[in-house]
């Protein structure tokens, strides 16, 4: 039993690190659930029950994290960035940013400077993603 | 100032089987076996990167004596959902050539070699859940 529960972790994951690594392709659940070896209803329900949210969710929440990033780092324009971190319109990406953020991307780069510390790049992207776990 | 500490030389990661974590570090990593022995109540494997035996990894199995069953349980769980904390950072002259390497080995990629501040890197996962991050390091300011 437990040994199922292991390789079934670890298959998550492995979907969740191709949604960390390759945010910016057009990824679905059909391509993620192949990468898990499991049938597409299983993915969602699996991956909410091993992560606490829904793998779409949990792809919102990367690109919006890193057009966070390329706002506060990059002085590339909005729509730019928009596509960029894997959002195909600028309304979707302006709503779901607005919504899980609470400013609009703009107003966020504004009220915002890079920060400095030399901190590998892997902890900031892992603990910056904004969350709704409270 | 009283004491001074002088280096890390081991620390640990939580593997799910040994002989996988070998063909892992070993097979595909390149690190070098420190020690392997049966101690009777743990098998205690160590590995080092080429050439630095100063500096030990510890791959650790959990189980009994040292943890029971059901805690043992909930580590595996944690480390295949890539919770248990296991990380690792490791230097090299080439991370693109590196990189390829690993690609080539079937190595799970999190994250693409990349120039940052600090240097070159990406990120890899073992096939436990630790994550491993390999950096080709520009000389600190």
């Amino acid at each position: 039993m437990s040994r199922a529960v292991e390789e079934s972790n670890r298959a998550m994951l492995r979907a969740r690190d191709a949604m960390d690594r390759a945010y910016a392709e057009p990824l679905d659940i059909p391509a993620l659930a192949r990468i898990a070896l499991v049938s597409e209803a299983h993915f969602i329900r699996t991956f909410r029950a091993t992560f606490g949210e829904t793998p779409h969710r949990y792809l919102q929440r990367r690109r919006v994290e890193r057009a966070m990033s390329m706002l506060i780092e990059s002085d590339r324009d909005v729509t730019d960035i928009c596509f960029a971190v894997g959002f195909s319109s600028l309304g979707s990406f302006s709503r779901t940013f607005r919504q899980i953020v609470g400013e609009s991307p703009s107003d966020f780069r504004r009220r915002r400077s890079a920060a400095a510390a030399n901190v590998p790049s892997c902890f900031t992207k892992a603990w910056t993603r904004p969350s709704s776990f409270g | 100032m009283g004491m001074t500490m002088n280096a890390i030389t081991r620390s640990q990661i939580y593997v799910l089987d040994q002989d996988e974590a070998l063909d892992f570090y070993v097979g595909k990593l390149g690190f070098e076996v420190n020690t392997d022995q049966d101690l009777g109540f743990m098998r205690w494997l160590t590995v080092n990167v080429p050439g630095d035996p100063e500096r030990e990894i510890l791959l650790e199995k959990p189980g009994p004596p040292a943890l029971d069953p059901a805690t043992a349980e909930q580590v595996r769980e944690l480390l295949t959902k890539g919770a248990i904390g296991g990380w690792i950072s490791i230097t090299t002259d080439d991370a693109r050539k590196a990189y390829e390497d690993l690609v080539a080995k079937g190595v799970d990629i999190t994250d693409e070699p990349t120039e940052r501040p600090y240097g070159i890197d990406f990120g890899i996962r073992d096939p436990f859940g630790n994550r491993i991050r390999i950096g080709q390091m520009f000389p600190r300011a």
